[in-house]
């Protein structure tokens, strides 16, 4: 189907499957319940997840394939946020021509940093992208005020020209980016008992293109293309004695991760009208690089899946506060409960990141492969179980 | 003239004269070997007719045209393919997408985006690579991860993805070193029925003498980074000075 082999084609099933019903999937909780904190089926987190998502399959379509290392590509998502934000100014709130324009931006610029940063390999090549991308942070945030709004960010304003919409500017309000018509923060609840769900069409925008960028993925990775590209990784050498020019590869390649970044940045500035310096800053680039080895470097899903578990920590974690902790633990004895209390404290809230550290850890030193293979090791376990003893696979569903 | 040719070339590394004066011509569809003792700048020789090293001085010149100042890949579009001392071969795929990557070299030149056709449709390439591995007997192991190969096998995987390229040269350096005697007759029969079927000029490096002699048409003899002798196999086997050079310090 589309091209693609039965597992590949199905793998694509599955995603598409678990985006579309992301909504339910993510509340299982009813509302107003003690788990509701856990609820993650909110459009803004739902918008996230499928972005950083996109950003991490671009990034591992590098790092993943050809081994090198880019410690700057959050660069590119903000440039991508500048470029999408300049075209609602200048010239309509249609999203499409936006992310166009973030993606070439992006592009032409991975096309410059990444000339110069692959001639370079290694730990040296990964300071170098570092450096370019600290580099047009500092502009950004200085330098091209004019063009980037500096420390306070690009923003949308009333009188913006827009040529193509100067009827909705008489409203008097700013208005909100859109496709023909529909607006991206455009909403449909549904409530079922105690549960409520949110369909919001900005996430489902950025749902399908990120089924689109996805599927580009796998016939990137399953094409000569991609074949070059792991043996890029494989051994450059051989590739050099065997009439193969690595460089145009590797930068090719970087082109389009960084594209990629673009498109990201490009949805993100299409939910929320506005872009800033600090989309650039290293701690960015750095996050993407934990999302795709908290996944799975160089397979197809465990960046999405690394992308998602990191945004899912970052939101969730993040806003448990004591109160709550007290509240989850008020059953204890008091003096235990301050102890229990106490001890969390740290690795909740603004420490989410002592979290996310340590499942860091964890992932990279039992399972190298990440999230992806722990999802094997988990069916492996299961399957052997099954061939084992087919008589307790058949009696489990019964209990 | 030769296929090959080597004039005058010098190369040092610091204080060391590692080849000194090297003339050499390879005769095209010949095969030729390369002898000397360890550390004699064979490998060095080699490393300058593929664009890994430059010489100092000097010309090589391969098909009329020189190949001095061109990178590998250029070299190797031009028909040059080399077997290394270490076998170097992409470790991390399996041995039919080793075969396929000079496939897809040889067919579409040192880069072409090809980015959303998959490999699978590639028929045609698919089968060069096929039959190159049956030649070779290494079909069964298709679908193999290359990196955990035998050593030999790495070896014959090298030389098969430099045969599929249909080069017109053809450079071995050391291509039994620690094969089996079984695995050494093997490729000797290899090579053999590689040179009577295609048009292919081989250069050889070798100390296994029993490898040297069942295939080269001329020796030539380097020691300290100077040839020597350049003859035919029955007259360097009793040359007082191939025996000197081999022998010299010992005796
Ligand atoms: N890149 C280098 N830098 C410095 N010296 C080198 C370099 N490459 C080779 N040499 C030196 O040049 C001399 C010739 O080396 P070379 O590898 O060509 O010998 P060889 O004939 O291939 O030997 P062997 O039979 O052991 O493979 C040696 O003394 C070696 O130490
Ligand atoms: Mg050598």
């Amino acid at each position: 189907m589309f091209g693609l082999n039965k597992k590949d084609a199905s793998l694509l099933l599955i995603v598409a499957g678990l985006v579309a019903f992301a909504p339910f999937l993510l509340n299982p909780f009813p509302e107003g319940s003690a788990m509701a904190q856990f609820n993650a089926g909110y459009p803004d987190l739902m918008q996230r997840f499928v972005i950083f998502g996109i950003f991490a399959i671009g990034f591992n379509i590098l790092f993943g394939l050809t081994g090198y290392l880019s410690f700057g590509h959050a660069a590119f998502l903000g440039v991508g946020s500048y470029a999408a934000v300049w075209m609602f100014k200048l010239l309509s709130m249609n999203v499409l021509p936006a992310i166009v324009l973030a993606v070439i931006t992006a592009g032409a610029f991975a096309l410059i940093i990444g000339y110069v940063s692959l001639r370079r390999s290694g730990i040296y090549f990964s300071i170098l992208t570092l450096a370019f991308a600290q580099m047009s942070f500092a502009l950004a945030y200085s330098v091209l005020t004019p063009i980037t709004g500096g420390e306070t960010g690009l923003q949308l304003a009333l009188d913006d020209p827009r040529i193509l919409e100067s009827a909705s500017a008489s409203e008097g309000n700013i208005p909100v980016p859109g496709l023909f018509g529909l607006e991206m923060r455009d909403s449909f609840e549904m409530v079922m008992g105690s549960w409520v769900f949110t369909f919001n069409f900005g996430y489902y925008f950025c749902a399908v293109i990120m089924l689109i960028a996805f599927y580009l993925s796998i016939r990137i990775f399953r094409s000569p293309f991609g074949m070059m590209l792991r043996a890029i990784k494989s051994n450059q050498q051989r590739l050099n004695y065997t009439g193969v020019n690595p460089r145009p590869y590797t930068l090719a390649a970087f082109v389009i991760s960084g594209m990629y970044a673009g498109l990201a940045g490009g949805l993100m500035a299409s939910m929320d009208p506005l872009a800033g310096a600090e989309r650039m800053f290293w701690t960015a680039s750095g996050e993407v690089v934990l999302m795709t080895i908290l996944g799975g470097v160089g397979t197809l899903i465990g960046p999405v899946l690394g992308a998602g578990m990191i945004k899912y920590m970052e939101n969730i974690i993040s806003k448990i506060n004591s109160d709550i902790l007290h509240g989850w633990f008020a059953f204890l004895p008091d003096g235990l409960e301050d102890l229990v209390v106490t001890m969390i404290y740290p690795f909740i809230g603004k420490g989410w990141h002592l979290t996310l550290g340590i499942v860091f850890m964890l992932v990279v030193i039992f399972l190298p492969g990440g999230l992806v293979e722990g999802g094997q090791k988990l069916a492996n376990l299961f399957g052997r179980k099954k061939a084992d003893n087919p008589k307790s696979a058949s009696t489990e569903p019964a209990e | 003239m030769g296929i090959l040719e080597v004039k005058d070339v010098n190369k040092r590394f610091g204080g060391l004269q590692a080849l000194g004066k090297v003339n050499l011509s390879v005769a095209e569809n010949s095969c030729h070997a390369i002898i000397g003792p360890n550390g004699a700048g064979k490998s060095t020789l080699l490393n300058c007719l593929v664009g890994k090293l430059i010489p100092d001085t000097g010309s090589v010149m391969f098909d009329g045209q020189s190949v001095l100042g061109r990178t590998p890949f250029e070299i190797n579009q031009m028909g040059i393919s080399r077997v290394f001392q270490t076998p170097e071969i992409f470790g991390d795929l399996t041995v039919m997408e080793n075969m396929l990557i000079p496939c897809f070299a040889r067919r579409d030149g040192s880069f072409a985006l090809h980015g959303i056709r998959s490999v699978i449709s590639e028929a045609e390439l698919r089968d060069q690579a096929e039959s190159m591995l049956e030649e070779v007997n290494m079909i069964d192991k298709r679908d193999m991860h290359s990196a955990s190969m035998s050593r030999g096998d790495k070896r014959r995987l090298e030389m098969a993805m430099c045969l599929v390229q249909n080069p017109k040269l053809l450079l071995l350096d050391e291509p039994t070193a620690g094969m089996a005697r079984a695995d050494t007759n093997n490729t000797i029969d290899l090579l053999k029925e590689i040179k009577e079927k295609r048009n292919i000029t081989i250069a050889i490096i070798e100390h296994d003498m029993h490898v040297v002699f069942s295939l080269a048409e001329r020796i030539t003899v380097l020691a300290q980074g100077t040839p020597l002798v350049e003859d035919t196999p029955e007259n360097i086997k009793g040359h007082p000075k191939v025996k000197e050079a081999y022998l010299g310090e010992a005796a």
